[in-house]
């Protein structure tokens, strides 16, 4: 009986790096998205950690429902441009809306987040049943966006298929991320360890909030759109922690945090393909895997070695008394 | 309800039937009970209950929570193949809970902080249940339909074994809240003397995480996700702004609470295509955003006003030095000055200067002689020597104390002059041994007197 289960258990652990192996063009135009999506998301979700505002992320794939909706009554078509930007545009107000109350409403940072997006949110989903009732902008597409379908939506030049939009999307995003992150680099570090330190030494820190905020927003919306909102909270968060844990520098921590956010898109889909289920899901579990590996195991901050380096101080004192 | 009916055909409606903005309170549906009835109660736990994670900043839970609810439906599902919300309820609770225990044990072992726990617990088990969920609808079970749905919230489709269900748990959450205030309300503010006073402090924060979950749990079928996210972090924001007080802040979270989901309801009956959760939303917001603006001292308007008392103050104070320096200066207190006179030495716009002589007359500190000049009342004087002796003591202070050059500490003591009470002015002369001259050879006018 128990040796049922075992051989069924590694017939499914060998099943996901067969099925990552054996992919066929569509599987590797998905790894791919999933992989520029997490690194895009990695290089901002770093510095959204370190100023603990992981929160946002969720916030904002939330909040730009009206603004999805807007532009879809504004243009009477499901074109992705104005969707793009009425979605662009509720993300910055987000942002926006955050920190007045939190500044000028003194109101604690997590509670402007929370009643700002659920606020928006709420706003959407109304706009959405007295106007757009009869069409086909469902709650599920804003917040599950299947990567499956990625690969099939096609850019065009002439006769010559470029591939993927999402591709296309996702890659221009992750570039202008690693441009702004390498340009800001002094500027975001130190506004993201000591804003009064970064204040002193004549930081724009205001500036550097919102630029930061412009960018979450942007790859947020870009990301969700061919993704899905569950998997870009996602990776804003999860890779971005498991690499906190396991070093000390900024850099190194953003290099893990996209190396282990490309591990969780290939594992995903393999996961996802075994079990014939969703591939966000499965990337973002996966991802989560990862997660608790680096809390379990990390030599530095590792719950194990804390418990090891705990007994063997027990033991020094017990020697030494 | 005949009295509504009666009422209205005294205010001369029309007789055949009661429109429907006055028939929803007649309460004669019986789904219109439900539904009020369900939301209502809804709103007042999650409201009251909602403070406990607003103080301990981790308002995002709720949405956190409501996420992580999505695989244990999943689960219920696959266990039991049936769509009994009692199963559901136990599974998004189970899930729920996984969920808040993570969220604890991330922040406790490891050196992540709460909003990134909230974050990757929020996405990672919504990923797992997105997984489960697509899992279920591609083995083909007809029955799982709308199993989503379950996430979305449908207030209007309530019915009688809904609400009691929410009925009995939110009541239970709010008896709970009662009988364990005190215990709470200690973890809340200070969760080291929690301890240090013996209280069990592992069991009142898992209590308080059941409670969130329990509403959680029963909110997500009436009101969806991001909207019960909502319930529990705007009633809390609203409230605190009218009140420093516990108790007080959770009487008003779940008043806050009960009205919106009654508004909600309100609103849905109108207009039956109106989802109710986002207009329950709406209305917490509203009122959020009415307690932002208009609450007594914490308020924008009020802080608003305040900062705009001060200047009118500091204006009609500097009017006064004004007059005292001119008065000093030709040793004659009567004499009287003219409007640009008073602006070639002191930079403020005409407009405010007008203003401050108009208040400063109308108090009897100021008087306008026939030809359109100003001059100090006897008690005028009184006030401009206060102003002045206050400026020259922290002068004398900032260089005889902080050892501060004499030639920078004018801008100093230009803002401080408006805000030393009478009791710093007398430490402040004790301090300073009674001085008679100031760091620029100027007098200190002695208190009750000019120089």
């Amino acid at each position: 009986m128990n040796g049922q289960y075992l051989s069924g258990l590694a017939e499914f652990l060998w099943g996901i790096p067969m099925a990552v192996l054996h992919a066929d063009a569509s599987g590797w135009w998905i790894m791919l998205i999933g992989a520029l999506v997490s690194s895009a998301c990695s290089l901002i979700g770093c510095f959204l950690v370190l100023r603990r505002l992981s929160m946002l992320g969720d916030a904002i794939s939330h909040a730009v429902l009206p603004g999805i909706v807007i532009a879809f009554l504004w243009s009477g078509s499901r074109d992705i441009l104005p969707m793009l930007l009425g979605a662009g545009a509720l993300g910055l107000l987000t942002a926006f809306m955050t920190d007045v109350l939190n500044r000028q409403g003194k109101l604690q940072t997590d509670a402007a987040i929370g009643v700002t997006f659920t606020w928006l949110f709420a706003i959407g989903v109304i706009l959405l049943s007295k106007f757009a009732s009869n069409v086909d902008i469902d709650l599920d597409c804003v917040l599950y966006g299947e990567i499956l379908y990625a690969p099939f939506d096609t850019v065009l030049w002439g006769e010559s298929d470029l591939g993927p939009r999402a591709v296309w999307v996702l890659a221009g995003v992750t570039l202008a991320n690693a441009i702004f992150v390498v340009l800001g680099w002094k500027q975001l570090k130190v506004c993201a360890f000591d804003p009064g330190l970064a204040q002193s030494i004549g930081i724009n820190v205001a500036l550097w909030h919102y630029l930061l905020m412009g960018f979450t927003s942007i790859s947020t919306v870009a990301s969700f759109e061919s993704v899905g909102a569950i998997l870009v909270v996602a990776m804003l968060t999860v890779p971005a922690n498991t690499a906190y844990l396991l070093t000390e520098r900024l850099s190194h921590m953003i290099f893990i945090a996209i190396g282990v956010g490309i591990a969780s898109s290939v594992g995903g889909y393999g996961l996802a393909t075994v079990l014939d289920g969703s591939i966000a899901g499965a990337m973002a579990t996966v991802s989560g895997l990862f997660f608790v590996m680096a809390a379990l195991f990390s030599p530095r901050h590792g719950v194990v070695a804390g418990f090891i380096r705990r007994r063997r101080e027990l033991t020094l004192e017990d020697a030494q008394s | 309800m005949p009295l509504i009916e009666s009422l209205w055909a005294m205010l001369g409606g029309a007789t055949e039937g009661l429109p429907p903005w006055i028939e929803f309170f007649t309460f004669s549906s019986i789904n219109v009970i439900h539904v009020v009835l369900g939301c209502s109660l809804l709103g007042a736990s999650a409201g009251a209950i909602g403070c406990f994670s607003f103080l301990r900043k981790r308002s995002l839970i709720g949405d956190a929570l409501a996420h992580a609810a999505l695989p244990g439906v999943c689960v219920a599902f696959m266990l039991t193949g049936t769509k009994n919300p009692l199963y559901f309820l136990l599974g998004a609770g189970a899930s729920c809970w996984l969920g808040a225990v993570s969220v604890d044990a991330i922040v406790r072992y490891t050196r992540c902080k709460e909003d990134s726990a909230l974050g990757m617990v929020l996405s990672v088990f919504f990923g797992v249940g997105i997984l489960l969920l697509t899992y279920i609808q591609k083995t083909g079970d007809a029955a799982q339909s709308g199993l989503d749905h379950y996430l979305f919230g449908k207030a209007a489709s309530l019915v009688e074994s809904d609400v009691k269900l929410i009925a009995v748990v939110s009541l239970g959450v709010l008896g709970a809240l009662v009988l364990a205030y005190k215990e709470l309300k200690v973890i809340s503010f200070d969760p080291d003397f929690a301890g240090a006073i013996g209280l069990p402090r592992r069991l009142v924060e898992l209590m308080l995480a059941t409670m969130i979950v329990l509403s959680v749990a029963i909110g997500l079928q009436a009101v969806g996700v991001v909207l019960m996210a909502a319930l529990l972090v705007t009633p809390a924001a609203a409230a605190r702004y009218w009140t420093d007080r516990l108790n007080i802040m959770l009487m008003l979270a779940a008043g806050i609470g009960a009205f919106s989901g009654f508004f909600g309801a309100y609103v849905s009956y109108l207009s039956p295509k109106m989802p109710t959760g986002p207009w329950i939303v709406v209305a917490v917001t509203s009122l959020f955003l009415a307690s932002l603006m208009f609450a007594p001292r914490r308020g924008v308007l009020s802080r608003l006003m305040r900062h705009y008392r001060f200047r009118k103050k500091t204006a009609r104070e500097n009017v006064l030095r004004t007059l005292y320096l001119f008065g000093e200066r030709a040793d004659n207190w009567e004499q009287g000055y003219l409007l640009n006179e008073i602006l070639h030495h002191r930079l403020m716009s005409t407009l405010e200067l007008r203003r401050a002589l108009y208040r400063l007359e109308r108090n009897g500190l100021i008087v306008e002689t026939p030809d359109h000049r100003f001059a100090l009342t006897a008690a005028g004087v009184h006030a401009a020597a206060r102003i002045t002796r206050l400026h020259r003591l922290w002068e004398l202070y900032l260089t005889r104390k902080l050892e501060i050059a004499p030639d920078h500490v004018h801008d100093d003591a230009e803002e401080i002059e408006h805000i030393i009470t009478p009791e710093l002015e007398k430490r402040l002369i004790a301090d300073l041994g009674g001085p008679q001259w100031d760091p620029h050879e100027k007098h200190i006018p002695p208190v009750g007197g000019v120089a």
